[in-house]
């Protein structure tokens, strides 16, 4: 029990440290890799509370896929990051009184939840019941009863996908591109030409 | 020493906080205002979890999934717009965007 603890707030440390370093770091390119750490500590709690499933799934999606993303795209554009942080300062106190007076509010809510709201009744972090695992449990809900929810979630991704290309495709007018319909009509008669040269005379164009 | 339903919640509670004052203070910053948000998503995944787990109830997980599939999409668009974006103006000064008011 005193290793879970110890485990726990060592994650949640890290977790609220590295989200405090990504909104406070000079350099964006720190502020990815700080992001991947809160992940990985944020994936590391999941794994505590036994959703292990989601923990993965946290690290490959976020990790692998949305922190790469925005080291592409923090690498890719050529930005002067020093003149967008002025203003830092300026908005910082208001910015943390606000920020105090949210953090308390929520978790005055959050010690009312859990001693007289809905989840006064809570028994307790779930255990694995019967042999079934985290994500089999999840898999016999997810395509059962919430198959819609789950298909609304493919589409989602398959429009930000195509709304993603949409937006940054563009067509360069120099470029070559070969076209199919072309080529499938060539004929000898427009590809090819026969000609006779007298010996010492050269080819016209 | 137990950690209880509380302890997660208030973990999210802060990192919900983290995110909404990085959107505060970084104003002009887009890429740091997405990766804000990113925090605020992961801080209601935090939430949605740890519910899901002292209620018995898998239902919050696959709510947390739908979360963290709507994260992705939306930071997939919303770079594709900032990187458009900066191929018209050449900066991400997100306070010159009000020129785009009709």
């Amino acid at each position: 029990m005193v290793l879970q603890a110890i485990t726990f707030y060592l994650l949640a440390a890290t977790t609220i440290g590295a989200g405090l370093a990504v909104i406070s770091a000079r350099n964006p390119v720190h502020s990815v890799l700080f992001l991947i750490a809160a992940f990985f500590a944020a994936a590391g709690l999941f794994v505590l509370l036994g959703a292990e499933f989601l923990a993965m799934i946290l690290v490959v999606v976020y990790v692998g896929a949305v922190a790469v993303l925005f080291l592409f795209v923090v690498m890719m554009l050529d930005v002067d990051f020093a003149a967008l942080r002025q203003g830092f300062a300026r908005y910082l106190p208001i910015g943390g009184l606000i920020a105090g007076l949210l953090t308390i509010e929520m978790v005055v809510v959050a010690v009312n939840v859990v001693s007289r709201g809905a989840a006064a009744k809570s028994l307790g972090p779930a255990l694995p019941a019967g042999g079934v695992t985290n994500a089999e449990a999840i898999g016999r809900v997810l395509y059962t009863d919430y198959i819609y929810v789950f298909q609304a979630a493919g589409m989602v991704l398959l429009v930000a996908m195509i709304g993603a290309i949409v937006l940054t495709l563009k067509h360069r007018a120099r470029v070559k591109r070969q076209d199919i319909a072309a080529q499938v009509m060539r004929t000898p008669a427009t590809g090819m030409r026969i000609v006779t040269i007298k010996s010492g005379e050269g080819v016209d164009a | 020493m137990t950690i209880g339903l509380v302890h997660y919640l208030a973990v999210a509670a802060i990192l919900f906080t983290i995110g909404v004052l990085g959107i505060f203070v970084n104003r002009k910053n887009v890429i740091v205002i997405l990766m804000s948000v990113e925090l605020i998503l992961l801080a209601v995944n935090i939430n949605l979890v740890s519910f899901s787990v002292f209620l018995h109830d898998v239902v919050g997980q696959i709510y947390a999934l739908i979360v963290l599939t709507v994260a992705a999409a939306e930071a997939a668009v919303g770079l594709a717009i900032l990187v458009t974006f900066f191929r018209i103006r050449g900066d991400i000064a997100v306070d010159d965007a009000s020129v785009m008011r009709g």
